[in-house]
């Protein structure tokens, strides 16, 4: 038995609304690969909850391109839906391959994309790809329904911009942010699957002949939440790509980051996935060709 | 709390009184003594708790029971033929040397099942990555890999 007070299965989103704000003991769950691990664990505020289930809202479901050529993501999407998508493996395939480094099968058959950001962890495996992307976050109220950049939405580690009454609906992709990229994720993990990143370097790329002319670089795990590394970025734009320019990247993404020491590994071994990583995605997504 | 869902298990239509502090498992094992389904680490982790929900494979321990309602499931039970004979799959798991103490088979036994259905000519890493999500702690794995690249070239051999 889960130690929960009980259980309330909304049908839709304005009635999952209502149950969060007529009881202040109501906890979103989702495909419960996270909540219900941390009842298992009894982690402090997963112990005693009214869990709200939203698995059969069909509005929070679903992939799609809107009529501006937005890619609008679903917050219960799955992992697997997330990563077999016609849409996003023609669009964002570093995006599949996020969702594809999650946990094992069972875990991205279950698990979703929302509950991957709205928990608020830096080691999310979607999110620093969805930072690359300048995603935004689309949250329902009764009062209506308002867009926060994912870069607001995380406040702190686990915690994120949800007040009381919201529910995380989807993620809005931009088309400028999207078309024309060329994008890779690398997970350092020390196992292949069933493990949390080390650490996780997202890459959005637009070239032009040999010269950069965007370029977005995010992580994972190398500060309190996901980051982007703005200095790299801004220093890479309008460079000519060569192995002194990529050196140069990695070493400018380690002044936009704050790893630290945990179990996992040492702030030192961090501060190298730093250097390194955003080289070799950069490297994928532009097809090879450098020594990264 | 207690809540009627329905659900097909293993084909049968069932109606099921739940609380809804359960898991899936617990529902599986305890209510309707399933025991063919393992509860390994409870969190997700091993795998030995698998099962299909309408064909794609979930970690029953942490699956609220409540959220079978409607589901089609299928456990180690209905994996096996009508009359108890093994699957292909089992078979092979059996002559390959793929089970020594056996509490983890159940739950690779339903992810080889969805993976063969999902790919019928898996390599040897596809099969890694559809199996990564279920431990196995006596066989180092190469047997398992074995008994089922053996499954898919019997059935490749079997269509011709």
């Amino acid at each position: 038995m889960y130690q929960i007070n009980g259980y309330l299965e909304a049908s839709t989103i304005s009635e999952a609304i209502d149950y969060l704000n007529k009881n202040d003991n109501a906890q979103i769950i989702a495909g419960g690969t996270d909540v219900l691990i941390k009842t298992r664990e009894r982690k402090g505020g997963y112990v005693d909850r009214d869990l709200v289930g939203i698995m059969r809202i069909p509005e929070l479901k679903g992939i799609k391109v809107d009529a501006e050529g937005n890619i609008v993501i679903g917050a219960t999407s799955s992992f697997t839906e997330v990563e077999e998508n016609e849409i996003i493996k023609s669009n964002i395939p570093s995006l599949c391959t996020a969702v594809g480094s999650v946990g094992g099968p069972q875990i991205r058959n279950m698990g979703t994309i929302g509950g991957n950001v709205a928990n608020g962890a830096t080691s999310a495996d979607s999110a620093s790809t969805l930072f690359a992307l300048d995603t935004i976050v689309r949250i329902a109220s009764k009062e209506g329904v308002r867009e926060v950049p994912i870069k607001e939405f995380y406040l702190g580690p686990g915690k994120v911009a949800l007040n009381k009454g919201e529910i995380l609906t989807s993620f809005v992709i931009l088309k400028k942010n999207y078309e024309g990229f060329k994008g890779d994720y690398i997970k350092y993990s020390h196992r292949k699957a069933m493990d949390i990143a080390t650490l996780g370097c997202s890459v959005m790329i637009k070239i032009n002949g040999q010269i950069i002319e965007e370029l977005k670089i995010a992580y994972g795990v190398a500060g309190p939440t996901p980051v982007r590394a703005k200095g790299a970025e801004e220093y890479g734009v309008g460079k000519e790509i060569s192995q002194e320019v990529l050196n140069e990247i990695g070493e400018r993404c380690l002044k936009d980051t704050s790893a630290r020491d945990s179990w996992r590994a040492s702030k030192a071994f961090r501060e190298q996935l730093i250097r390194e990583l955003p080289k070799r995605a950069i490297n994928n997504a532009i097809g090879g060709g450098f020594n990264a | 709390m207690l809540k009627k869902i329905n659900c097909i298990i293993n084909g049968e239509p069932k109606e099921i009184e739940v609380d809804v502090r359960e898991s899936l498992l617990d529902m599986l094992r305890n209510r309707l003594h399933l025991t063919g389904t393992k509860q390994g680490c409870g969190v997700g982790e091993c795998g030995a708790c698998a099962v299909l929900i309408d064909g794609n494979t979930i970690d029953s321990c942490i699956y609220m029971a409540v959220w079978a309602d409607g589901k089609n499931i299928t456990t180690i039970e209905g994996i096996s033929k009508p009359d108890g004979s093994l699957s292909d799959i089992q078979q092979n798991y059996v002559d390959k040397g793929a089970v020594q103490c056996g509490f983890c088979t159940p739950g690779f036994v339903i992810s080889t099942t969805a993976l063969l259905n999902k790919n019928d000519d898996p390599s040897r890493d596809e099969i890694r990555r559809g199996l990564s999500g279920n431990l196995c702690r006596c066989t180092g794995y190469q047997k398992i890999l074995d008994a089922v690249e053996t499954t898919v070239e019997q059935r490749r051999n079997s269509k011709k």
